[in-house]
């Protein structure tokens, strides 16, 4: 009877989505530990959503730890800064984790270094206007180091007539295996709160709420230590379920609003942040300091020494895994999460801003995974309707991929709103590898648009 | 009694309409050239799309109207364009016949993998996967995305996992430039000779050390070829092909690696300085390649 009336209450998450096994185990009781040097770091300049930074150094030149050795162009983009000191040994294409070569900075690390990071003059926010607040953000270098890798700066310039009244710090960490936020909540609740005020007082808003999933109730309980009951910043749990941290989601499971189809959170006047992101804001911006290193998750069946390592900006993906005891093939890497994360193609892949997880299967899995991966004809049964979080149809979607009618796609079926969580593929009986077809049926459909806007003009 | 009402009713209502609908064709009559109905006829009516229209009754419309010449269907045979150029007493227009061409010739016996790919085999879903495992990053994947696109059968995977283009049943409709993630296809028309099989941009020995037959940016052909029709633009010999009169098989015959080709007559002449290849099987993979 009750049951019946559940829907009745406010319910503190969003509808549908699936729950996959956490796998957190691996790594959520360990500490926060730092990772030696590699000997040549690799530093992409597009490690961000946006125009490529733009080089400030050339081949020999020697730079010191935190120095800024490449340049924002415009708006949106941000600088990046030298991950240790050492020297530049040239600028040239190398492979990054999405698979086409990128312009990089190689930076040949000086072993003996102290590796000091330069100082900088001090800065405090509490004086400073809300535009020169976004200015030093951007300076900052920082961007969403949940993954996507958007700058935080423009975040805190929403468009004309849209006012930010709370922001919501998302510290879900949904994807299975990954415990870099919880970590980063754990050991740093300090910088936390502090990261939390800046973004507040940049875009002028009341409160923030400081969200994350009931499977991390010690990172609650830590933060909350640190807070005053009544202030404008309050924690608050949502149940644990996957994809709890997609920014809609947690929209809708915190504030119980919806941000339409197509929209910025500012809209509904909201602003979503990374919690990783925010604590390394409030670490850097007393300080005037820039993104040089990213706590990594790396973890997985296939890897020796599983944790939580403080990882430099630029670190070769081989080097990392060498350290921690690592024997297979490039065939068991995985950049990211399970449900979400690209498989990494190459050892030399180097460590970006955006890269908070790396998992390592084994060969076993992989052969069981290649042996089940057999994918039926669509039985109809709506098991993926009923994951879909966006509340898209991806049964009907999945047969207009087969035959490739893509605009139908987008113009009947919303295949834009898809963000490609891969709920869908994870139910589906038959095992229809959907989110795969819809990856297929977006980059046609964007590189369609840009053909057309190109013959356009 | 009762049908003889049903009958006069609906033959009443019948005839109405009918003088409805005659009034109607006579007031709202569209007057429309009939010879598109016969030029449409005439054409191959597999809407491919090569000539510019977005189907075959519109080139018909373009045809009879003068917009186009009967010539720029590549599919109808020569023949036929000839006969629809003469039926409407046109101009045939002078087209040169196109044909995609792939710059790759990076197959699965001379291009290196760094992991091996399982998944959709789509090169869509291997680019938006990491890119796929190859090492060289601007090559051809061999998932064969182009060859489903093909409406002719014009391109098959050849052993090595690379698409052959069949010249004859190419009618240069673009589907297969359109459906390549790594853009490896153009139209070029026939005489375009000299081509160069290569599309990275790294340098020399990092070239090679992807691809036994990628062009490294020696620029023995530049040196080769007169007046400046070849040049060397980002590590990659580029064909400037405006000046294509001055081709001849002489850029081709001291490049190393073979990476640029001489096409005729459906034969891919390399030079006498490439390395031969007499490897058949692929290539291992080997994750510090």
């Amino acid at each position: 009877m009750f049951d019946l009336l559940k829907f009745l209450r406010p319910s503190g998450t969003f509808s549908h989505g699936i729950h996959p096994a956490e796998n957190k185990h691996f790594t959520a009781h360990l500490p926060i530990r730092r990772l030696p040097f590699a000997p040549e770091l690799v530093l992409p300049l597009s490690q961000h959503f946006g125009a490529p930074s733009e080089s400030l150094v050339h081949p020999g030149q020697e730079v010191v730890r935190g120095e800024p050795i490449a340049k924002a162009n415009g708006f949106m983009s941000v600088p990046l800064h030298a991950p240790a000191t050492g020297r530049i040994k040239r600028i040239e294409l190398m492979p990054t984790a999405k698979g086409p070569r990128t312009p990089s900075i190689l930076l040949e690390v000086y072993p003996g270094d102290s590796q000091e990071v330069r100082y900088d003059a001090p800065r405090d926010y509490t004086t400073m206007e809300p535009k020169a607040i976004v200015q030093a953000v951007q300076d900052t270098g920082l961007v969403g180091l949940g993954g996507a890798a958007f700058p935080t700066h423009v975040k805190l310039s929403p468009p004309q007539g849209h006012h930010v009244h709370t922001v919501l710090i998302n510290g879900c960490e949904c994807e299975p295996f990954l415990t870099t936020d919880h970590r980063v909540m754990l050991e740093y609740p300090e910088d936390l709160i502090r990261g939390t005020k800046i973004l507040m007082k940049a875009l002028g808003a009341e409160r923030a709420i400081i969200g994350t999933e009931e499977n991390k109730m010690d990172a609650v309980a830590a933060i909350q230590a640190h807070l005053p009951t009544d202030g404008p910043i309050s924690v608050q749990a949502v149940p644990t379920k996957y994809p709890q941290g997609a920014e809609k989601m947690l929209a809708k499971a915190l504030m119980g609003v919806e941000i339409p189809s197509g929209n910025f959170p500012s809209s509904v006047g909201l602003g979503v942040f990374n919690v990783a992101s925010t604590a390394e804001l409030g670490a850097l911006f007393p300080h005037s300091r820039g993104v040089i290193e990213r706590v990594v998750t790396v973890t997985g069946p296939g890897i020796e020494k599983p944790g939580n390592y403080l990882v430099p900006i630029g670190t070769p993906v081989g080097f990392i895994l060498k350290q921690l005891g690592f024997t297979g093939t490039s065939n068991c890497l995985i950049m990211g999460g399970p449900m979400m994360g690209g498989s990494v193609a190459s050892l030399a892949v180097p460590m970006t801003k955006g890269s908070g997880g790396l998992l390592v299967l084994t060969e076993q899995i992989l052969e069981q995974q290649q042996r089940d991966a057999v994918s039926y004809p669509c039985i109809s049964c709506a098991q993926c309707v009923a994951a879909c979080p966006m509340h898209l149809n991806p049964s009907q979607l999945g047969k207009l991929a087969h035959k490739h009618r893509y605009e139908e796609m987008q113009g009947d079926f919303h295949l834009m709103d898809c963000f490609e969580c891969g709920c869908c593929s994870y139910v589906c009986p038959s095992g229809i590898p959907l989110v795969q077809y819809f990856r297929i049926a977006k980059s046609s459909l964007r590189e369609q648009a840009a053909r057309e806007r190109a013959a356009a003009s | 009694m009762n049908l003889t009402g049903a009958l006069l009713f609906m033959g009443g209502l019948g005839l109405t309409l009918a003088v409805i609908l005659t009034l109607a064709n006579r007031r709202l009559f569209v007057a429309e050239d009939p010879r598109i109905d016969d030029v449409e006829e005439m054409l191959p009516k597999t809407n491919c799309g090569a000539c510019g229209c977005p189907g075959c009754r519109a080139f018909a419309e373009a045809c009879v109207a003068g917009k186009a010449n009967p010539a720029q269907c590549t599919v109808s045979p020569p023949a036929m364009s000839a006969f629809i150029a003469d039926f409407l007493g046109v101009e045939l227009g002078n087209e040169e016949k196109k044909v995609a061409r792939l710059a790759c010739a990076g197959g699965n016996h001379v291009a290196r993998m760094r992991s091996a790919y399982h998944g959709l085999q789509s090169c869509r879903a291997a680019v938006a996967a990491g890119g796929g495992g190859k090492a060289c990053s601007w090559g051809c994947l061999g998932l064969a995305d182009c060859e489903v696109s093909c409406d002719f059968d014009a391109i098959t995977m050849d052993r090595n996992g690379l698409p052959v283009v069949d010249e004859d049943k190419c009618v240069a409709c673009n589907d297969c430039v359109v459906a390549c993630p790594l853009n490896l296809f153009s139209l070029q028309p026939v005489s375009h000779r000299l081509w160069v099989a290569c599309k990275s941009l790294a340098e020399g020995d990092e070239v090679l050390a992807d691809c036994e037959v990628g062009c490294t940016g020696c620029a023995r052909c530049v040196a080769d070829a007169p007046g400046g029709l070849i040049t060397i633009k980002n590590n990659l010999a580029t064909v400037d092909y405006t000046k294509n009169a001055l081709a001849s098989k002489l850029p081709i015959q001291r490049c190393p690696t073979g990476a640029i080709v001489w096409l005729q007559d459906h034969t891919v002449e390399k030079g006498a300085a490439a390395k031969r290849i007499i490897r058949k099987e692929a290539l291992p993979v080997d994750p510090t390649a």
